[in-house]
């Protein structure tokens, strides 16, 4: 058969050109709907990008222990306030729990560092080596502590990326000497660059000693066999189940520290994959309520189409009679309306794909969010368009090509 | 054998007490070449079997012979391609299409050519041999006007351009001056003349006697029947087409 779909798209193309106005304003509700489910699902797919980033940066499977309240006095002080966990409880969380893969015991202070006639105010943090394994961090630059360090206090540090370039620009920091609280140290490292934390922190912006020096040499606490420190980061094995470690480890610390039963912990467990996986599947259920609702304003726009395809096939009654006349069979007229729907609807798509990419771009420049688009989603949109087409162009599509010519000729 | 053989046409509506026949027992044979005027009053029946032999419609019984193809009993389908390939209609209110060129509407019949020579043009040749339809009707200058740019009388030379360019059998025409003034009438009157001598069928459907008057044989209805076949010695037109052609 002749009457192919080029013919109809011609024909198509000339009605849509002719009502050029009336065809506009027919798209708009399709370009606004795709535009919308675009420029949603790329913002959604970017906030849940960031997440991942984040959870990844984080490192898998980690648990933090920090000191709970403590009462002094009636008072209740906020959590953090007392060293409750020790270097013994790390030990013992690694030991006596298999499913602990490292528990590495961490001191924090603050201090401003010297190099030559430049400073930096900046985080010291005191740790092991198994600090970097927990947080699956790696070196760019030097090496890690070593054992005569860790046990003489060794006057080593090791810097974060943020420091290092703060202090000495785009050099090599390893083997230069920088002055923490008036004492010398060395730097036998640098970190690789690690981002951002989740609560927007600069995660570069921090040096490392050995956690003894910091405890005898820089942190002003008392020799003692009881080795305090500020948290422990705990990692669990691959594939272990973090709420049963969690667990595992609450009741671990409450026996050490001889809490007894309907007492409050001294400390707190955070679960911090669990929580970023939290927000994920928090930020997962928004975008995709954000795309249904998009979604809605689509329907709305097939609805569109179809009033004009009516008012169309109306208006257009003795046009379909001359054309039925002249040979034009009910499948060529049927076609001839439902190729102008779909025309209508992809055309509307297509430009809708277009404004959400914009939106997007805008988004992520104007508001620094982070997108992301997939060409999955762009076809989806505009196949689903031209779905939209077809649907509600059926209808109207069939009751021009029932029109019996004679009466269709006569329609004033 | 006759272009177009009506043998005993009847078309009605409704059933038992209730039915109305809007043609009662037509027969009407008409030749290859001829031009012939069907009048009567409205309600007579004229357009009705107007619309059968224009293959608009079926009959209820009788027989319709088309250039020797039996009609009455064909598919709707069927029907529209025998519409396409043998007839060309002619609307008194032109029915071109609105905002389309002058060109793009004799070109559009085309479109729907399923067999013959004209079935497998390219847009190209679609146009040009449109062109030359226009060109036929005295509109070669004006192919890109749209209809709201020409008067009735251009209008109408389109329509009977767009008639032409399917390369029909004959010509229908119904009531093609009245939407027309008389200096416009008599204009498509001779054009349809003219068609007529350069060998085209063409069949008038109309109310006014000085329309009739250009027809070789007026064919008159009355309550669904043929009244009388009045033959014109002298139709309007037909002396000096011999002398100046257009």
């Amino acid at each position: 058969m002749k009457i192919g779909s080029l013919m109809n798209l011609s024909i198509a193309m000339q009605a849509l050109r002719v009502n050029k106005m009336r065809s506009i304003l027919t798209m708009l509700g399709i370009v606004i709907g795709v535009a919308a489910v675009i420029a949603m699902i790329a913002i959604g797919g970017g906030a849940q990008q960031r997440l991942q980033e984040q959870i990844a940066s984080l490192g898998s499977n980690l648990l933090i222990v920090v000191p709970g309240s403590i009462i002094q006095s009636g008072a209740r002080l906020g959590a953090g306030n007392a060293q409750t966990l020790t270097e013994q409880d790390a030990r013992a969380i690694t030991t006596e729990i298999p499913d602990v893969a490292f528990a590495a015991p961490l001191t924090r202070s603050n201090a401003q560092v010297v190099f030559g006639n430049t400073n930096w105010a900046t985080n010291i943090n005191g740790v092991y080596n198994d600090y970097f394994d927990v947080r699956e961090w790696n070196l760019a630059e030097g090496r890690f502590f070593d054992q005569g360090e860790i046990t003489r206090f060794g006057k080593v540090a090791i810097l974060g990326k943020t420091v290092s370039s703060q202090l000495f620009g785009e050099d090599n920091p390893v083997g230069q000497v920088v002055r923490i609280r008036g004492i010398p140290f060395e730097i036998i490292g640098l970190m690789e660059s690690k981002g951002q934390s989740s609560q927007g922190q600069d995660q570069d912006d921090v040096i490392f000693v050995p956690l003894t020096t910091g405890r005898n040499r820089l942190f002003g606490e008392p020799r003692g066999r009881i080795a305090r420190v500020g948290t422990i980061m705990i990692k669990a094995q691959e594939g272990s189940d973090t709420q049963e470690v969690e667990a595992r480890i609450t009741e671990l610390l409450r026996q050490r520290h001889r809490i007894q039963p309907g007492m409050e912990n001294d400390f707190q467990v955070r679960n911090l994959t669990e929580i970023l996986k939290t927000q994920e599947a928090a930020s997962k259920v928004m975008s995709m309520l954000l795309a249904a609702v998009a979604s809605v304003s689509l329907l709305v726009g097939g609805i569109g189409i179809m009033n004009i395809m009516l008012v169309s096939v109306t208006e257009r009654t003795r046009e379909i009679g001359l054309r039925l006349a002249v040979g034009a069979r009910g499948r060529d007229i049927m076609m001839q309306f439902l190729v102008e729907a779909m025309t209508l609807a992809t055309l509307g798509g297509a430009i809708g794909v277009l404004l959400g990419v914009l939106i997007s771009w805008l988004v992520a420049y104007i508001a620094g969010w982070s997108i992301s688009l997939n060409l999955l989603s762009i076809i989806f949109a505009v196949g689903f368009s031209a779905a939209i087409g077809i649907f509600f162009g059926y209808y109207p599509a069939k009751k021009a090509a029932k029109m019996q010519p004679i009466e269709a000729l006569r329609y004033e | 054998m006759a272009l177009i053989s009506a043998q005993n046409l009847v078309k009605s509506y409704g059933q038992g007490d209730l039915e109305v026949r809007a043609l009662n027992g037509v027969s009407l044979d008409i030749e290859q070449g001829d031009f012939v005027a069907i009048i009567g009053a409205s309600g007579s029946g004229k357009s009705t079997f107007m619309n059968m032999i224009g293959c608009l419609d079926q009959p209820t019984s009788g027989v319709y012979e088309l250039a020797g193809q039996q009609v009455s009993e064909l598919s709707v389908d069927a029907l529209a391609d025998v519409r396409n390939r043998r007839i060309g209609f002619v609307f008194q209110q032109f029915n071109l299409l609105a905002r389309t060129s002058a060109l793009e509407n004799v070109a559009m019949p085309l479109l729907y050519a399923r067999e013959g020579p004209l079935s497998n043009l390219t847009k190209h040749e679609q146009l040009a041999h449109a062109k030359h339809r226009l060109e036929q009707v005295g509109l070669g200058d004006r192919l890109s006007h749209t209809p709201a740019e020409l008067s009735g009388g251009q209008q109408q030379r389109v329509a009977i351009a767009r008639a032409l360019v399917n390369d029909p059998a004959l010509i229908l025409a119904d009531e093609p001056t009245g939407a027309l003034d008389s200096k416009m009438t008599i204009d498509i009157m001779h054009l349809l003349r003219r068609l007529n001598h350069e060998g085209m069928t063409v069949i008038v459907v109309t109310h006014e006697p000085e329309v009739a008057a250009y027809a070789n044989r007026v064919v008159t209805f009355k309550d669904g029947q043929i009244i009388d076949i009045h033959i014109n010695d002298h139709p309007v037109g037909k002396s000096e087409m011999a002398q100046a052609p257009l």
